[in-house]
């Protein structure tokens, strides 16, 4: 075993001074002639949530480069993987603040921003996260973020919405409790749905490790004669159990939230398993704006697939920073702290439009204020809910 | 009723645990490693069927035997290039390895074929509907366990009846009274492994027929469960990790249905623990006694 | 696990300083790089984990390596240590001004809850051997996960509240959450700080040392090596065993609070089987039962994935080829038997230079 340590120690000067080397070489190269501003980001690039970390890096990358081509502020984007986990996540983090990042887009996912915003709030450093949406991502940091809708405002939107359009009596909920997004929208709705028009007649719950077999959820909501399912959850469990329903002859109303946006694009999906699906989403894939347009075609032929939520909210972040930069006189030479200043004020003052809504603006907590759009799936395709 | 399709439903699930558990306990047993890669071949086995069903167009059959190719070769691949050159090093270091390989082919294919699910075709179509419609049963679950009894009897009368078989056996019981006997260990590792990762794209292929969600880490989870289903029965037993994967999909419709869904999860484990308690060896697994 | 290499009792005193020293030169290499400025980013947030992953390299080579039982379960252990760690942290905020005492009781309590619940486990589990052992362990590990993951405990002025799967803590206005089922705990005090982890591993170390030094560790070597033999001298295998097992968990609950108190968000699901094979691997590789190769192995390999980092895509790949290329070349016969052959060689060197200088002296 003496072999493995001689060789290990050997390795391991050798890889705390490469460290060593390339923190002592980073910071002198931002403090040249800074002609471009640095966004950072962190998302889960690989693992099973690798799905959204790429939407938004993606997303990001097309709208820094249409930035960068008009001419004027200039970007330069870095995405570091952070495996959907706080600890990575925080390790990604540094990783940005060595490269000099000035401005970053958060976290991607709900846990690993739980971590980053909290170092984002201590050392000054702006963020906006295109989808990480629990309160606490935001609350109590002055210069956190969200592009999304938080979870709380999913989860009462949702009940009202239910509410007053009386699309159900009787209503089953369907989430995954190992998740914290989804555990969030579950709490709001129960809270939201005291009192109203429908009565919860079945809650039962799955984690990532038993999200494959939903039987036993689904004759729960059945039994109980649910005549609305809610799945407040991600797309990938919503098609299970779309499929699972369907082949045991259970046909209820589904609605579910904006993780479920993505279930029509995936490849090889049958349509008609989501036909009259109602989902509240802020983005529309086959919106005929010329925004939407624009943005859906260049990330399909940049990447081959159609852009999703989380794609169109960091779009959204990127051109939000650029409006708040502009507007704030931002320059690439200024430090991170005098963005973050300048950036704080600009945000909570400011109206943004882009793919996910008109007229956002932040309130002091960082949370966005814009109208949920009710979709339902009809023929492949979204339609406006009235 | 209820209690009829919930049991059903158990069983579907339990014979998917099943399939992956015969390769895991084929391998253990005659080359006495936890081969934890072993879900993720599955995975590549389920993507290499779905681009031949839907980007080539293959009939189904042809799909099936590309994937079971396609994983055999694979299976052979790693086998010569992982395991081989580890053959006399302590167990632990080949299960470490094979930790490493999981990690290979789940990074190697969210590169290759990237990170969107994938919806996985309906190779199965069709339900039986019993008692006015109260009871459904998808042809696929019915298939799945078909499947799963051919293969647990095959593989029976392959180790008890086929002179390579007997060489499994043999290598099993004894590797070095087995070289002394003139078997070729080596080759018959090999074909375990070229055997085992065949029955894995098989796994793949049903396992997402039934839950039709592709992702490159579609099979660690089965995986694991797999592996717990095969100790479970009795690790290196055939029929143990038959019956120990039913019971486990069994006990977690049950414990879903029945108990809590929040959490079944912590109850499949609990149920696991009590019946190691009892028989130390799993239900249908040896008992080894030490001699001095 | 029959391959095991024989662990020699007879640690020289050098042995041990060289282990204590190594940790000591990182830790001053540290400082001059922290003080000269030459620190990044990147390693100073890895500082404190390097140290808890090494802490729980240390006591599972406690079970795998010197106990000999395979352990798939470690994470739950740490798991423990974390969250109990994070609630005595919560409470006692207010009333201890001193970070570092603050830490001391925290990983007091974590170490004390983590080796309460690893006796209790180790009654029934260690009766099982091998494979066995092993998927017992991994289950009590997603036990704990689970029912953490459904945990929701909050504090106010009328002391703590306790709720299980549903968020039901009512909780007065001047309360806050301390664990939130699956959100985890937020708003975490980072008290753990690189100079307590080092102290740890330290301690750990020491302790370990220790142990094996004690009639109680040449107890277990002998049962790890042979079991029937060692009963049959008298050693009383259960009550041996589950001693280790405890104190394996014990120290594994004060990595998990080191490891927690690190970061301000902490949720039960990073406790999971991935992690428990991670700590697993750091021993492997280390070696069993040498608890320097631990201490390397688990500094190295957490250090390796962020350094890879530059290959953006490709990093976990490459990742899991240095991984296997390690096992491959570490457990090479011919590489093995040609390196020990270079350091017979240079040892032969080495004693003829000091021989032909003390004739130059004499």
């Amino acid at each position: 075993m003496k072999k493995i340590i001689a060789v290990v120690c050997a390795i391991l000067m050798l890889s705390v001074s490469v460290v060593a080397c390339t923190a002592s070489n980073k910071p002198a190269a931002s403090d040249q002639t800074a002609t471009v501003i640095k966004i950072g980001a962190t998302g889960p690039l690989t693992g099973g949530a690798a799905i959204y970390g790429q939407a938004c890096a993606n997303a990001a990358q097309i709208a820094v480069d249409e930035i960068n081509a008009l001419g004027g502020l200039q970007f330069e984007l870095r995405y570091e993987d952070d495996a959907h986990d706080p600890e990575k996540a925080v390790n990604a983090y540094a990783a940005l603040k060595d490269w000099g990042a000035q401005v970053t887009l958060g976290s991607v996912t709900t846990k690993p921003a739980l971590a980053t915003s909290q170092l984002n709030f201590e050392d000054n450093l702006f963020a906006i996260t295109p989808s990480a949406s629990a309160v606490d991502v935001v609350k109590g940091k002055s210069n956190v973020f969200q592009m999304c809708f938080t979870d709380p405002n999913q989860g009462t939107a949702s009940a009202d919405y239910i509410a007053s359009k009386e699309l159900g009596t009787k209503v089953a909920i369907i989430y995954n409790n190992g998740d914290a997004y989804s555990t969030g929208i579950y709490q709001t709705f129960v809270d939201e749905a005291a009192g109203k028009n429908f009565e919860i007649v079945s809650t039962t719950t799955f984690t990532d490790e038993t999200a494959t077999d939903f039987s036993a959820q689904i004759a729960d909501a059945k039994d109980n004669g649910a005549d609305l399912v809610f799945l407040p959850i991600y797309y990938q469990p919503a098609s299970l159990i779309l499929k699972q329903c369907k082949d045991v002859g259970y046909a209820p109303k589904f609605f579910g939230v904006d993780g479920m946006d993505g279930i029509l694009t995936m490849e090889g999906f049958d349509p008609t398993l989501a036909e009259g699906v109602m989902l509240l989403t802020p983005f529309n894939a086959d919106a005929s704006d010329e925004k939407t347009v624009n943005f859906v075609k260049k990330y399909q032929e940049k990447f081959g697939e159609i852009p999703n939520q989380f794609a169109a909210d960091a779009y959204d972040c990127v051109y939000a920073i650029y409006q708040a930069c502009q507007n704030g006189n931002v320059t690439a030479d200024m430090t991170a702290e005098q963005i973050n200043e300048v950036l704080k004020v600009q945000f909570t003052s400011m109206t943004f439009n882009g793919l996910t809504g008109e007229n956002m603006t932040w309130d002091v907590e960082g949370m966005v204020s814009k109208e949920p759009k009710g979709m339902v799936i009809q023929n492949g395709g979204y339609v406006g809910m009235e | 009723m209820s209690f009829l399709s919930h049991l059903i439903n158990g069983i579907s699930l339990g014979s998917i645990y099943a399939i992956i558990a015969l390769g895991y306990t084929m391998v253990y047993g005659i080359a006495k490693m936890l081969n934890f890669a072993h879900g993720d071949v599955i995975m590549v086995g389920a993507y290499v069927c779905f681009f031949a069903l839907n980007a080539f167009g293959l009939p189904p059959v042809v799909s099936i035997l590309l994937a079971m190719l396609v994983c055999t070769v694979l299976g052979i691949i790693i086998e010569r290039l992982a395991y081989k050159p580890l053959r006399a090093a302590p167990s632990l270091a080949v299960l470490i390895t094979a930790i490493g390989v999981s990690y290979f082919l789940q990074n190697g294919a969210l590169i290759l074929w990237s990170a969107s699910p994938k919806v996985f075709p309906t190779i199965f179509e069709g339900t039986i509907r019993l008692f006015d419609g109260q009871l459904t049963i998808g042809l696929t679950t019915l298939i799945t366990i078909a499947a799963c009894i051919v293969i647990m009897v095959g593989l029976t009368l392959f180790t008890g009846k086929t002179k390579m078989g007997k060489a499994m056996r043999a290598c099993s019981e004894d590797k070095d009274a087995a070289i002394l006997m003139g078997i070729n260990v080596n080759r018959t590792i090999s074909v375990t492994f070229a055997i085992g990762s065949g029955l894995a794209a098989i796994a793949g292929v049903l396992l997402c027929s039934a839950y039709p969600l592709l992702q490159p880490t579609t099979g660690s989870m089965p995986g694991i469960k797999a592996f717990t289903a095969a100790v479970f029965g009795g690790i290196g037993s055939i029929p143990g990790a038959f019956l120990g994967g039913i019971l486990l999909g069994i006990i977690e419709i049950f414990a879903k249905a029945y108990i809590s869904t929040e959490l079944s999860d912590a109850i499949v484990f609990l149920v696991l623990i009590l019946v190691l308690l009892i028989k130390p060896a799993g239900l249908l697994g040896k008992k080894t006694v030490v001699k001095v | 696990m029959e391959r095991i290499k024989k662990f020699h009792l007879g640690k020289t005193r050098r042995e041990k300083l060289i282990t204590f020293g190594l940790v000591l030169v990182f830790f001053g290499f540290i400082e001059i790089l922290q003080a000269t400025g030459n620190l990044s980013n990147l390693l100073k947030g890895q500082l404190v984990p390097i140290c808890a992953y090494v802490v729980m390299a240390l006591s599972l080579n406690l079970t795998v390596g010197i106990l000999g039982e395979l352990s798939l379960g470690h994470a739950g252990f740490v798991s423990i240590g974390a969250f109990t760690g994070i609630v005595i942290a919560q409470v006692l905020r207010p009333a201890i001004e001193s970070n570092g005492l603050l830490l001391l009781i925290a990983l007091a309590g974590g170490g004390i809850a983590a080796g309460l619940i690893g006796f209790l486990i180790g009654i029934p589990v260690l009766r099982l051997r091998g494979d066995y052992l092993a998927i017992v362990t991994l289950a009590f590990g997603e036990i704990i996960k689970s029912l953490i993951n459904n945990l929701y405990i909050g504090l106010d002025s009328k002391g703590l509240h306790f709720s299980f799967i549903n968020d039901n803590l009512r909780l007065l206005e001047d309360g806050k959450k301390i664990l939130s089922g699956p959100l985890g705990a937020n708003g975490l005090p980072r008290i753990s700080s690189f100079i307590g982890g080092i102290l740890l591993v330290l301690f750990t170390l020491y302790f370990l040392y220790r142990l094996l030094g004690s009639r109680l560790g040449r107890a277990i070597l002998a049962m790890r090596d042979n079991a029937i033999a060692a009963e049959s001298v008298g050693i009383n295998i259960t009550r041996y065993k589950l001693t280790a097992f405890t104190m394996s968990a014990f120290i594994a609950g004060m990595a998990g609070t080191l490891f927690a108190l690190s970061f301000s968000s902490v949720n039960a699901s990073k406790f999971n089987v991935d992690m428990s094979i991670l700590i697993l691997v750091f021993v492997v590789l280390g070696g069993l039962g040498n608890l320097r190769g631990s201490i390397i192995a688990a500094g190295l390999l957490t250090v390796l994935p962020e350094l890879l980092r530059s290959l953006r895509d490709y990093r976990m790949l490459a990742y899991s080829v240095i991984l296997i290329a390690i096992m491959l070349v570490t457990n090479n016969q011919i590489l093995v038997h040609w390196w020990t052959q270079r350091k017979k060689d240079l040892k032969g060197l080495f004693t003829r230079l000091r021989k032909s200088k003390q004739g130059g002296e004499g």
